[in-house]
């Protein structure tokens, strides 16, 4: 097959990113000024050391430092009235042109009067109770070359009315605009041997990314159990990824239908948690689920700290060629949290991913702690093990990663 | 009227037995149980119809070395006058920086578990929590969960022990038992006053028995001529040497706060 890939221009595309993001903070600080805004958020700086050569050409090997931006605006008038709030987001990568990126993680106006309430602007919508996957939460995009982990996402512009009666809350969602998922350049790690070409992206509704999505949610507790009943009509947040033109992969976004349930049942040191989804729009309407508990050790050994272990099983009906591919097709999660209670919130999470079918395993070590009173340090390792070929995860077989981040607040 | 007029001696006697009896009887027939109940109870109710309250504090941490961490929180309480219900209260964090706009709801039952919903905005996650964890760490303060939500009434055995002057004031000390599960105490000893019918301190017991923290509340201002709040309470852990201070704003009562300001989705608009 011919090559004809295109180079990246890193540099150009890096410098834009510093651009824009500098611009982004000109115009908020003199807004900022202005008026009586609050301002806080955080910067920080990445190392991420990936200790394996690269699996395929161009990618880079060993250190990866990133410098990420994420103030926060927020403007309400002493006496109430309607809430105003500004995050940009941006992150300047030394290795990967398109892990630089900015993003406005939200910016929108909100109010509420008597059992409503109403959000217009960009927003991030977090639906779900378990750990290891997040399957019921579909409103906005991955930010995929944030992390792996799925928790980070890309700011969705909508309308969204919410009401609050005593038989639980309603929310409806208009989401006009499209966010597409980010993906690794072709100097970046955690990507296949095709690299996406987000120019090549297909959309299955006319409109393209101008699409308007619609979602609804049902959310309320009863007692010791909390439950969420979830609805989405719309472009998929996940793409299918066929070969398009020039060796590259061409994102598909089908017109899906999606419903969710998420349930947790609170008793004592128990959390018992579920989410389920059906969709329709991807070959054969198929369902995935994902359940399990947490269990809490709390002041274990007479101290302040408390330890808790958590399991979650995975399966997915999906087939994976009709379908975006996932890891999670019939898999356990087993997992520990600890938490010491100290002055500085020292916490640390470990788990790890288990293929059933074929043993492919991911585990991941999530540590944080303050320094003082403005600065946070956090360690992070996702190290891939026994990777089959065939498995989604194959690509990334030398993907293993540190990361470490210095964080400060403002 | 009659009564008041006896036709015979007998019936004198009687009646003046009767009244003796009348008159000594709460002393004679109460039992400390009862009596330190009547204590508690009249602390209680000394606060009832507040309907809610608003107030911004900070939460000063030291170590043994005198090491010092400030958190910044502010709490809205909306009161259930029901006593076999506890209240609602909202806990939104404003620093340290990297945990502004966690909030903490937190809806008070009695003898069960309360319910809690934990709101983490960096995922903008609202998290339904165990709180079983009454004797766990309040954010790494010597304050325990038990030691914010465990004010009801009715989550406590009373005895009365002695009377006895703390500080300017006669205080009735009284010792209380912790009637709901997960406690980490044993008991509880509380010196409240006679003029105003407050706590002005309180010793913990451990699981083991020991002496494991004592209490002071301070700089107590009255509101509307009638509601009493300490501004300064300090917690002593006897066994670490560590201490935690709470120092209150001024409270603001009747602010208009209604059940809708207690629900989950709440939550995510306090920041």
């Amino acid at each position: 097959m011919m090559n004809i890939q295109q180079p990246d221009m890193p540099v150009v595309r890096t410098w834009n990113t510093a651009f824009l993001a500098a611009l982004f903070l000109v115009v908020i600080s003199s807004i900022a000024s202005a008026a009586d805004v609050r301002v806080s958020g955080f910067s920080g700086v990445d190392l991420r050391w990936f200790p394996q050569s690269p699996k395929y050409d161009r990618q880079f090997s060993g250190l990866e430092a990133s410098t990420l931006l994420n103030p926060e605006f927020r403007y309400q008038a002493d006496d109430g009235g309607p809430q105003v709030v500004f995050i940009p987001f941006a992150r300047l990568s030394s290795r990967d042109a398109e892990r630089s990126h900015v993003d406005i993680r939200e910016a929108y106006i909100a109010d509420h009067m008597d059992d409503w309430d109403y959000l217009v602007g960009i927003n991030r919508v977090f639906w779900g109770v378990t750990e290891s996957r997040h399957l019921v939460n579909i409103i906005n995009q991955t930010d995929a070359i944030e992390d792996t982990d799925d928790e980070d996402k890309l700011g969705q512009p909508m309308i969204n009315i919410g009401l609050q009666k005593d038989w639980g809350r309603l929310d409806a969602f208009v989401l006009p605009g499209f966010r597409e998922r980010t993906f690794a350049g072709s100097d970046g790690r955690l990507r296949a041997d095709e690299t996406v070409d987000e120019d090549q992206a297909v959309f299955d509704s006319g409109a393209g990314t101008r699409h308007v999505d619609f979602a609804g949610r049902y959310s309320h507790f009863l007692g010791d159990w909390d439950v969420g009943l979830s609805l989405f009509h719309g472009l998929s947040r996940e793409a299918r990824l066929p070969l398009g033109t020039g060796n590259r992969r061409a994102p598909h976004y089908d017109l899906i239908t999606q419903t969710g349930l998420d349930l947790q049942y609170t008793l004592d040191e128990w959390l018992w948690k579920f989410e389920g989804i059906t969709r329709e729009g991807q070959g054969d309407t198929f369902a995935a689920m994902v359940g399990g508990f947490e269990y809490t050790f709390f002041q274990i050994a007479e101290s302040d700290a408390d330890l808790g272990i958590l399991t979650e099983l995975h399966w997915d009906g999906r087939d994976q060629t009709d379908a975006p591919s996932t890891a999670f097709d019939n898999d356990i999660f087993v997992g520990a949290r600890l938490a010491l209670n100290n002055i500085d919130d020292s916490q640390a999470l470990i788990g790890g991913i288990v293929d059933v079918d074929d043993g492919t395993t991911s585990l991941s070590l999530e540590a944080d702690t303050r320094l003082g009173d403005i600065w946070k340090i956090e360690a992070e390792a996702r190290l891939l093990l026994n990777t089959v070929p065939g498995n989604t995860l194959a690509s990334f077989e030398r993907d293993s990663f540190i990361n470490l981040r210095l964080v400060r607040y403002f | 009227m009659q009564h008041l007029y006896p036709q015979n001696k007998t019936g004198l006697f009687s009646a003046l037995a009767l009244l003796v009896i009348a008159v000594a009887a709460p002393a004679l027939a109460q039992t400390p149980e009862e009596k330190g109940f009547e204590v508690a109870a009249r602390s209680d109710r000394s606060d009832r119809g507040f309907v809610d309250s608003k107030v911004s504090l900070k939460m000063i941490l030291r170590n043994a070395a005198g090491q010092e961490s400030t958190r910044e929180l502010t709490i809205n309480t909306l009161e259930i006058p029901d006593e076999q219900v506890g209240d609602k209260s909202m806990t939104v964090f404003d620093s340290p920086a990297d945990i502004d706009g966690t909030a903490l709801l937190s809806h008070a039952r009695i003898l069960e578990a309360d319910d809690q919903w934990l709101y983490l905005p960096a995922l903008k996650r609202i998290k339904r929590i165990s709180s079983v964890n009454k004797s766990g760490p309040f954010v790494g303060s010597e304050f325990a969960f038990e030691d914010f939500t465990g004010l009801e009434l009715n989550k406590y055995s009373y005895r009365y022990l002695r009377e006895e002057v703390c500080g300017e004031l006669m205080c009735d000390v009284v010792e209380r038992t912790p009637l709901y599960e997960h406690s980490g105490y044993t008991l509880q000893i509380a010196w409240v006053d006679q003029t105003d019918f407050q706590a002005r301190k309180i010793d913990f017991y451990d699981r083991r028995g020991d002496l494991l923290k004592t209490l002071a509340l301070t700089d107590w201002r009255q509101y509307e001529g009638k509601y009493w709040r300490a501004h300064m309470l300090s917690m002593q852990n006897h066994q670490t040497g560590k201490n935690t201070d709470l120092v209150y704003g001024e409270f603001e009562f009747g602010t208009g706060l209604g059940e809708r300001d207690f629900v989950k989705n709440t939550l995510k608009r306090l920041q």
